[in-house]
């Protein structure tokens, strides 16, 4: 058996999963509410992802809007071109993050969501995580378009590799004075513990079954990809689905399709069906490409590769430490989750965390995709590139592209590199006398 | 005789395709470059027939050498039988050229010249046909091994003699030959080896010394073994970077990475580091103890700094791409320069020299400027280990290589830097091994 020989795929199995026409309808139904919001006098809070208080925005029937998911979206459905050639129209830089080109550039095309449809002005700017300097830019950007109110939770970076209490009474305090008193203005209800408190216990009943799902891929052969069809799966929990009764019906459905999955033997499930034998374990760092999406991981998949575990579906918030939200201390538990999240983990912990994943997933490699305009993510990457060969022994590749930008995909290029790094892997596994 | 097994590694570049055949042992018995072009099937034929050529050539020094009562005269008639070999292939594809460009004259376009084109043509490649010797004399020095290459130079003096502006311009007779030389180039040579060695071998023994003749039956016999010896590809691996438009199946494929990683460490046994600066991808390869490669690291959203980067500043300067090094050699002076943008380059280039800067401290700039650039791929990969291997084609460039030895001292210490004269054949000598491992592995 050599290296590069395609693995057989069985053919699609019935269609699509259930969960997956759920999370669409979930999605599409989110969407429709915005569009709706300004009619049926709902307010909006835009917001960003990591860390976020979808729970507390909820509390105050709020609908949250959140950028980043956005652009993903116009990324995936190819809308994003366009709308970073307008950003830059206006002014905007070749190497600023994208995420904020294709945000302000569908913005100034009318604001029309990934849906198609007109996205309400948001009533008020949630800076809900400083740990990613660009969004405080980003929001300062859309309060000169909006010119609507701002508030802003300041978020301690976790540089020795915990939250110590005072981290956490800091952001309980803020949450008091600055947060929730703007949300009781912008939705002109008061603060509802208890409210909050449902919501919170909603949230870890989804969690368990999210944290179930991702943990599944331990099995070899894993019956899912963490990374190409992990972004699918975080999608209710880091968007605005945490905390309510359609979130856990979802990860309960998808927990079941996953046991199912488990049960039958079946790889994971790719836009050509199930995917055959599994050549490769991966943990893979850093975000993916939105705009060659499909076609990036069919390189992965048309070699044999699984993602077993990734960072960067830990980037709304990470549970693999044992966190679940807890109704008991609702502030506090926010404040935790906001500081939990991947990009505000220290060096050494985001290393520590990527070592723990090779080994408990018994990974064959470590891929990096690194962005250059995402400095949350690729600061650093390379020196954890070589500390990840060092402590684990496994070798680690390195690829470059980009969010939203399609220019800086380079096909040719980057299957060139999986194939190469692939076929390394391959090489070390038989050795030289075969 | 028994039907020698063997193994054959290809590699498509970007600017040349080269093949490597191995023997059992793994010896290397024959190698084959070529420019790439548009249509690599052709490419990849052409170079095979080329291995395989060199590869009798290398069972007849085999069965000479083997001969006690020949091993004397081996050199001079190898040498001299390889020299008539060559000059009927060229003149070969010289008659081919003669009939591609009567083709392309007989388009519609030239009907008000025909007569005029066609005496001109004739009397430009009776001018070829008559220098073709002078190529393969036992004294010439050639600039080139490819066709392309001797049969341009030649042509174009001879047209630029034969052109006249009012009649038969020297842009028509260009444009000619450009159409006509695809055509031959494109041309696969299969079957003729035989009959152009057979060809080959009067002539050689006409002219051989009195030792040579004397023992021109048993030669005779030998000739003609090696060209009904049967030859079979027992394994064929390609890998470059047209590799995905190789006709061959998937696992006949591998990653350039590896093969030079294996080609290298071949070449070398002690390489722990490679460095590769190819046409359009530079690559920094770490090796361990058996050639297997363990990490590496490319260019990834740009290829500034590659060998291309030279080509176009050579192109700039109106310099052959062999010149530019030595050129940058002479410089006392050298030119800071941090672009390494291939498109920048020549805007860079213009703008010094508009400044009064001497050509060799630009040139010198420049060199550095990319060989940084590999340092910076270098340390991604981790660094360079002792010893450390330069293939590709700028490490042919002396400057280049001057540039990388100062900076690998200065950042990493003593390291032992191999460059081979083969070192194009890297690729194709590891895809090569690989096919040779994965048939004895099979078998």
């Amino acid at each position: 058996m050599t290296a590069a020989s395609p693995s057989p795929r069985v053919p699609a199995e019935a269609g699509k999963e259930r969960s997956m026409s759920l999370q669409k309808q979930m999605i599409a139904g989110h969407y429709s509410a915005l569009s709706r919001a300004p009619q049926e006098g709902r307010k909006v809070v835009y917001t960003f992802v990591p860390g976020n208080l979808t729970e507390l925005l909820r509390s105050f029937d709020l609908l949250p809007v959140l950028p980043e998911i956005n652009a993903l979206q116009s990324g995936m459905r190819k809308l994003s071109g366009d709308y970073i050639a307008e950003a830059e129209k206006h002014g905007h830089s070749e190497d600023v993050c994208t995420y904020v080109k294709c945000d302000i550039g569908m913005l100034k095309k009318g604001n029309i969501g990934p849906t198609g449809e007109r996205l309400p002005p948001p009533d008020l700017l949630l800076l809900s995580y400083t740990g990613c300097f660009t969004f405080m830019k980003w929001f300062e950007l859309l309060r000169q378009e909006y010119d609507c109110p701002v508030a802003m939770l300041h978020v301690p970076y976790q540089s020795e590799g915990r939250i110590l209490p005072h981290h956490v009474e800091y952001i309980v305090q803020q949450l008091r004075t600055e947060v929730i008193p703007k949300l009781e203005a912008v939705s002109g209800r008061r603060y509802d513990e208890d409210r909050l408190r449902e919501m919170l216990r909603l949230s870890a009943q989804a969690e368990d079954d999210l944290v179930w799902v991702l943990e599944s891929a331990k099995h070899v052969p894993s019956p899912i990809d963490a990374y190409f069809g992990g972004v699918y799966y975080i999608g209710p929990m880091f968007t605005a689905f945490r905390g309510t009764a359609e979130g856990v019906a979802y990860y309960r459905v998808l927990r079941e399709e996953v046991e199912a999955r488990l049960r039958a033997g079946l790889g994971p499930l790719t836009p050509e069906g199930s995917q055959g034998k599994e050549r490769y374990r991966l943990v893979m760092e850093g975000p993916p490409n939105w705009t060659s999406f499909r076609e990036f991981w069919k390189m992965f998949y048309d070699e044999g590769a699984v993602v077993v575990a990734s960072s960067y579906t830990k980037v709304g918030g990470l549970y693999d430490g044992g966190f679940r939200h807890d109704p008991k201390r609702p502030l506090e538990t926010l404040a935790e989750y906001c500081m939990g999240c991947y990009t505000n983990l220290g060096l050494p912990t985001r290393v520590a965390l990527l070592e723990r994943y090779i080994r408990e997933y018994r990974a064959d490699g470590f891929m990096i995709n690194s962005i250059k305009s995402c400095n949350s993510f690729s600061v650093g990457q390379l020196l954890m590139l070589r500390q990840l060969e060092q402590s684990t022994g496994v070798p680690g590749g390195f690829i470059e592209s980009d969010l939203v930008d399609p220019r800086y995909f380079s096909a040719a290029n980057i299957k060139n590199r999986i194939e190469s790094y692939l076929q390394m892997l391959e090489q070390k596994r038989i050795g030289v006398n075969a | 005789m028994n039907a020698l097994r063997t193994y054959v590694g290809i590699d498509l570049g970007s600017t040349t395709t080269k093949a490597i055949v191995l023997d059992d042992a793994g010896e290397v018995i024959g190698r084959g470059i070529t420019n790439s072009r548009s249509n690599y099937d052709v490419a990849c034929q052409v170079v095979r027939e080329e291995a395989m050529v060199r590869t009798r050539f290398t069972l007849t020094r085999q069965a000479i050498t083997g001969d006690p009562a020949l091993a004397q005269v081996e050199k001079a008639f190898l040498s001299s039988l390889q020299r008539n070999f060559r000059f009927r292939q060229h003149l070969d594809q010289l008659a081919r050229l003669r009939e591609a460009l009567f083709r392309a004259a007989g388009d519609p376009r030239h009907s008000a010249h025909r007569r005029e084109l066609g005496t001109a043509l004739e009397s430009i490649v009776d001018g070829m046909v008559e220098r073709a010797g002078l190529h393969f004399s036992e004294l010439a020095v050639r600039k080139s091994d490819f066709f392309r290459d001797l049969a341009t130079a030649d042509y174009m003096q001879l047209a630029e003699q034969r052109s006249d502006p009012r009649g038969i311009t020297f842009d028509m007779l260009c444009g000619l030959f450009d159409a006509a030389i695809l055509v031959v180039e494109n041309a696969t040579t299969q079957g003729s080896f035989e009959t152009q060695l057979r060809g080959a071998l009067e002539p050689t023994l006409a002219s051989a010394s009195l030792a040579v003749q004397e023992k021109a039956s048993r030669l005779r016999e030998v000739v003609e073994t090696t060209c009904d010896a049967q030859i079979v590809e027992a394994g064929t691996v390609g890998t470059g970077y047209g590799r995905q438009r190789l006709p061959f199946p998937k696992e006949q494929i591998r990653s350039e990475i590896l093969c030079h990683g294996l080609g290298a460490h071949a070449m070398f046994p002690a390489s722990r580091t490679v460095l590769d600066i190819g046409g359009q991808d530079t690559k920094a390869i770490q090796v361990d103890g058996d050639g297997l490669v363990v990490s590496f690291q490319m260019n990834d959203r740009c290829a500034a700094g590659c060998g291309r980067y030279l080509g176009y500043i050579a192109d700039e300067m109106n310099l052959g791409l062999h010149e530019l090094g030595p050129l940058a050699q002479q410089s006392t002076s050298r030119v800071k320069i941090n672009s390494t943008c291939t498109v920048f380059a020549g805007a860079e280039l213009r703008e010094r020299l508009s400044l009064g800067q001497r050509r060799e401290d630009i040139v010198a700039g420049l060199h550095r400027a990319i060989i940084l650039r590999a340092m910076s791929l270098l340390a991604r990969s981790g660094g360079v280990r002792d010893e450390f291997t330069f293939t590709g084609g700028v490490a042919r460039n002396p400057a280049a290589v001057d540039a990388l030895r100062q900076l690998v001292q200065e950042n990493y210490g003593e390291r032992t830097l191999n460059i081979s004269a083969d070192s194009i054949y890297t690729g194709a000598l590891g895809a090569a091994l690989f096919a040779r491992r994965a048939a004895q592995t099979n078998a």
